[in-house]
């Protein structure tokens, strides 16, 4: 394929965007037909990167540099490699599924929305492949703002309240990272260029200060205990499009940055404080679990859901080791397949009950079965059964946190025992026992939403059944941070 | 890839058929595609037996399933003698279970999810039992727990058997905690998890510990205990007991198939399996035993007083999976593993009467509620007691073979070994007892039901009577392969074909004993056995007066309180697990440091950050003449700074 693919992948949403622009804010069947056909090109413009991406190769593949602004030694350079492509590939599956979803449920300002919609897919792309930082900075903070939007403007009853308190600790975390890369620019001969970053060494007293101020970046994006208290909030009141892109794309930046920034640049700095992360992610493991059992709102006990998964996540990272950073990564793809098809799911029934409360449902299971039948694909996933995704990214974690630290991986793996008690409590309250006279009525999933919901499902299982593809493209790359890191 | 392979998956093509098109193309005809696909999967398994029993061990990797560093497992089988033992008993009852549901589900809604999550259980219930390695036996293990928690929640509009479904699910999960952690440090350990090399190389780390939180702890020791939890999750055993009697909510077919004769006993299979682990383990080879025994124990008094046929049968599977453990732990796996063959057969008919009873009795389980059914369900009747002979341990049916040789094994295993045993042949007592009050009560007397009830009493179709003969033909010769040497050669047969046939995988045991002491044993058990049938006859004939004085006795009557209610088990569990779980989320972890201690801190923030601004605003009043105080002011101060540093 001879097109720059990350740049295409970046900026057709952002021509999408300019087309809706155009268009008349009457024109609403014409402008969600504009947002899918934009977005269901840009999947397929990004399907170079799955199938041509050389797993044998460590570094930067799909490499696109322009100078943009010399004075500063800024470039316009994008690549990815083992550890990003997956990102890149799951931003792009996850956009026309947001639109899909949002297709009925969003009546106001339906222009603008798609509009945010398709600029966040650029922006989230764009985080992915940026290689460098003040690129990557810009992209950063561009998917702030029109999430900021989409909470604040099409949330529900509290979307003030949460688009605010999203805004500002994100912004507060973000902040001092941008002191960060500012000071690594200085200290590492006036460059912005990530890799050129990373082929550097520095002193230890350096790493540790720049290691926190990244931490505070990312720890906040994770959302790592104790600074995940957003995330139930903005999870609340976004709308199902906005829900799912938070859990499935935006929180992985976090992670993400861990992994692209912290753990390459600052590796002595980051081996020592493996005790206090492996402790933080343990704590938000069994933290996040055991709230999910007195939760009354759907939306809020998937939030508190993810912050338990998310642990899951930063405990296999800061392992430090093939198995663990290999299976972080791919629990942050597993997280976002499942925890995204989640979100999509409580919009399904969102959009017939406009009811949040676990206790407006019950019997659900008979009105719709096929509904159900989704839905217990996912609860399953979420908590971990072989054979489904979520079973291979914890083992793998739990291996390589035993690895590590064999209290923390005997803790991590209670998370498996109150995983599956308050999926299926919630799962029994919801779709099983008498109906509900409030769901009586309710249509089963149309044809939308299955075909929203089918290609997670696919992936659900084919993560399960084979993961070697997906584990694949991290093989090599991981390889050669684990080494970085001893 | 051989036709073998063919065994697990073509039931999980009749799954994948069944959940597409069961609910739209073939609702009532669903058993079209499941029952043909198990039947097949019983014939290739059949085969491969056949195989197997000529010296063809198969060990064969399928494709690389997950690969990360050192870390490389597959999907693959391996089917050796103790596999083929496994493939005879969940192929053969899967089908009867099978061809039996097409009669007792006629009619119901859920028909065709019946039969998907049927299959679904037969297709993980082979890939546990033929998997090469320990990562595939987990993935066996947690999907028959899923196909359990889906039929156990069959009839999932009943609060009670949604909650049984959960509970049963939530209560293997702490098993599989352990387990789980087991199969990890396997991995740390050997470097693999595939079977053949873990239990080559366990001999070389046979007295090596490891240090875990700050104590030496004997590796082979820890991962065979971390292993056992899983067993004792699956297979009901004490204290993850208590998830067992409330799967009764499921259908009786599953009870029969997943909750009696296939899936419970996959942590008899699982530890018979890792018997080169256990075996150099003394402290789990004894945990494993004394568990067993009071299980089996503890168990049986419970079902001694149950009202409930089907809790009394899931009482008895608890007890007798006790008895199966028991061999293990003396290191008799070979009689356990024959235990889990002859079980099979009698326990499946056992629940498959017991649903042929409810079915002609509109779902009635109180066995007060029946009486004098022997006249009306004659087929049912007679295959019931030919189950509750086999499993009193009468000469001759299949429970008695391999239930003497487990007591007569444990026997010979020392001074425990004395005690185990003599708990062993209580429980014993114990079981023909309760065994023969569902005979006395339901089957003999007078009838106790409704007239309406009785008026629709019938025997049950075809399709269900005859899987209950075929079941009851197995629950009378499935021993004879197994007869014990010292019987086999006064009556000039070759004895104890099964266990040659086993020792390559399980080994003989070692214990050897005098031909009095074994006479002796057996001569016990039969006793106990028959006492028990003449006991409960004698104490429920006619309208159980004898029984009914009984329990007037004070001291009897309280005990019959505390074994009514089962110990009071999960009373306890509901105080010391599920009441301060829920408190530690709502009390300690939201309400104090979600919301009173960090939103606190994230709100407070800005809410100072807000008021100080409040103040600050109040300087800029909007009055010339206040600037210029201020420019004054600070001009001056500046001049000040200068001064004074410079």
């Amino acid at each position: 394929m001879g097109y720059p693919v990350l740049s295409t992948v970046i900026f057709l949403p952002v021509i999408g965007a300019l087309l809706l622009l155009l268009m008349g804010r009457r024109q609403e069947l014409a402008i969600k037909w504009c947002s899918l056909i934009f977005t269901v090109l840009t999947f397929i413009a990004s399907l170079p990167l799955f199938l041509n991406f050389d797993k044998a190769r460590s570094d930067m593949q799909f490499v696109e540099v322009f100078e943009w602004i010399p004075a500063w030694n800024i470039k316009y350079y994008l690549g990815v490699d083992g550890i990003s492509v997956l990102f890149v590939l799951l931003s792009a599956l996850l956009g026309p599924l947001c639109v899909l979803i949002s297709w009925h449920s969003i009546k106001d300002k339906v222009k603008e929305f798609y509009i945010a919609l398709l600029l966040i897919e650029a922006a989230m792309i764009g985080v992915f492949s940026s290689l460098d930082f003040f690129l990557f900075y810009v992209f950063w903070e561009a998917m702030l703002i029109p999430m900021y939007l989409i909470i604040g403007v099409w949330g529900g009853p509290r979307r003030i309240y949460s688009a605010i308190k999203f805004f500002l600790y994100t912004l507060a975390g973000s902040v001092l990272m941008l002191v960060g890369i500012i000071v690594l620019y200085f200290n590492g001969g006036h460059t912005f260029d990530i890799l050129s970053l990373m082929s550097q060494k520095f002193p230890y007293k350096l790493q540790l200060i720049l290691f926190w101020a990244f931490f505070a970046a990312f720890a906040v994006k994770v959302p790592m205990w104790p600074v995940h208290t957003w995330l139930p909030d903005a999870h609340t009141e976004a709308p199902t499009a906005g829900s799912v892109i938070l859990a499935g794309i935006l929180i992985k930046m976090g992670a993400y940055g861990f992994l692209r920034f912290s753990l390459p640049l600052f590796p002595d700095a980051t081996r020592a404080m493996v005790p206090v992360m492996l402790t933080l992610s343990v704590i938000a493991i069994i933290y996040g679990g055991v709230i999910c059992l007195v939760q009354s709102d759907l939306k809020r006990l998937i939030a508190y859901s993810s912050v338990s998964h998310m642990g899951f996540v930063t405990l296999g990272i800061f392992a430090l080791n093939q198995q663990g950073l290999e299976g972080g990564i791919l629990q942050m793809i597993n997280h976002g397949i499942v925890t995204g098809a989640l979100f999509l799911l409580v919009g399904v029934i969102y959009d017939r009950s406009h009811s949040r409360e676990i206790s407006h449902y019950g019997g659900v299971a008979t009105v719709l079965p096929v509904y159900a039948g989704f839905f217990m694909v996912f609860t399953l996933a979420s908590i971990g059964l072989p054979g489904l995704n979520g079973f291979i990214g914890e083992f793998l974690i739990i291996l390589g946190g035993f690895k590590a630290s064999k209290l923390a991986g005997a803790l991590a793996a209670t998370g498996i025992i109150i995983g599956a008690a308050y999926m299926l409590w919630l799962y029994q309250r919801v779709f099983f026992q008498e109906v509900n006279p409030n769901i009586k009525g309710y249509k089963d999933m149309d044809l939308r939403e299955i075909i929203t919901l089918a290609p997670l499902v696919v992936l659900v299982v084919w993560i399960g059944v084979y993961p070697n593809t997906f584990l694949g493209f991290m093989h090599e790359s991981v390889k050669q941070l684990v080494i970085k890191l001893q | 890839m051989r036709y073998y392979a063919l065994i697990p998956f073509l039931p999980l093509l009749g799954f994948l058929i069944n959940i597409i098109f069961g609910k739209g193309l073939l609702r009532h005809r669903a058993h079209w595609v499941s029952v043909p696909v198990v039947g097949l999967s019983m014939v290739f398994a059949l085969m491969t037996v056949g195989e197997v029993i000529s010296g063809n061990v198969i060990n064969e990797d399928l494709y690389s399933w997950v690969v990360s560093g050192d870390f490389k497992v597959s999907v693959g089988f391996l089917i050796d003698q103790l596999t083929a033992v496994m493939l005879v008993v969940v192929t053969v009852v899967s089908f009867l279970v099978h061809v039996y549901s097409i009669g007792y589900m006629h009619g119901d809604p859920g028909f065709y999810r019946f039969f998907a999550y049927l299959n679904l259980f037969t297709f993980s219930m082979l890939m546990l039992i033929m998997s090469n390695n320990f990562l595939q036996l987990y993935f066996g293990w947690e999907a028959v727990g899923l196909c359990s928690y889906l039929l156990i929640g069959y009839w999932y509009q009943k609060k009670s058997a949604s909650d049984a479904g959960k509970k049963a699910f939530i209560v293997n999960r702490f098993g599989d905690f352990g387990f789980g952690l087991g199969v990890i440090l396997i991995f740390l350990t050997f470097g693999t998890l595939h079977y053949a090399p873990v239990f080559e190389g366990v001999s070389s780390i046979a007295g090596k510990s490891i240090i875990l939180f700050g104590h030496e702890v004997d590796l082979i020791t820890l991962i065979a205990l971390l292993l056992f939890c899983g067993a004792i999750g699956k297979s009901a055993q004490i204290p993850l007991h208590v998830w067992l009697p409330d799967a009764m909510e499921g259908p009786t077919p599953v009870s029969a198939l997943i909750h009696a004769a296939t899936m419970v006993t996959a942590g008899v299979f699982m530890v018979a399996r890792c018997n080169p682990i256990f075996n150099l383990s003394e402290i789990a080879m004894t945990v494993v035993a004394v568990t067993g025994a009071v299980t089996a124990l503890f168990a049986a008094t419970i079902g001694l007083v149950q009202n409930d046929i089907k809790r009394i049968i899931a009482y008895s599977t608890i007890s007798q999976l006790g008895y199966m453990f028991l061999a293990c732990g003396v290191g008799a796996y070979g009689a356990g593993i024959f235990h889990l063959y002859t079980h099979a057969f009698f326990k499946a008919l056992l629940f498959l009467g017991a649903g042929s009873v409810m079915h002609a009795m509109a779902g009635e389980l109180d066995i007060w509620k029946m009486g004098g059914l022997k006249n009306k369900l004659k087929i049912t009747y007679i295959t019931m007691l030919l189950a509750s002979l086999s499993i009193s341990g009468i000469p001759g049916f299949a429970g008695f073979f391999s239930k003497d040789e487990i007591l007569y094994q444990t026997y010979l295993k020392g001074d425990l070994g004395k005690v185990l045993w003599l708990m062993g042949t209580v429980t014993a007592l114990l079981t023909a007892f309760y065994s023969f009050r569902i005979i006395a009560v339901a089957f003999h007397g007078r009838f106790r039901g409704t007239h309406e009830q009785e008026h629709h009493l019938h025997e049950s179709p075809p399709v269900m009577t005859i899987p209950l003969s075929l079941l009851a033909i197995g629950a009378v010769v499935a021993g004879w392969i197994g007869i014990p040497p010292i019987i086999g050669e006064a009556m000039g047969l070759h004895g104890a074909w099964f266990y040659e046939f086993l020792s390559p995988v399980v080994g003989h045991p070692h214990a050897e004993g005098s031909h009095s002491a074994e006479l002796m044993v057996m001569a016990l058990s039969i006793i106990v056995g028959i006492a028990g049938i003449i006991f409960a006859f004698y104490l429920y004939a006619g309208d159980a007066e004898r029984a009914k004085a009984l329990v007037t006795r004070p001291v009897l009557k309280k005990i019959h309180t505390v074994l009514w209610n089962k110990y009071y088990v999960d009373e306890f569990y509901h105080l010391i697990v599920v009441r301060p779980a829920l408190w530690t989320a709502r009390t300690v972890i939201e309400a104090v440091t979600d919301i009173g201690i960090i939103e606190a801190i994230v709100n407070g923030v800005p809410r100072t950050i807000g008021r100080f601004s409040e103040r600050l605003r109040t300087i800029q009043t909007g009055l010339v003449n206040h600037y210029a105080i201020f420019m004054v002011g600070a001009m001056f101060f500046i001049l000040a700074f200068i001064l004074i540093w410079l």
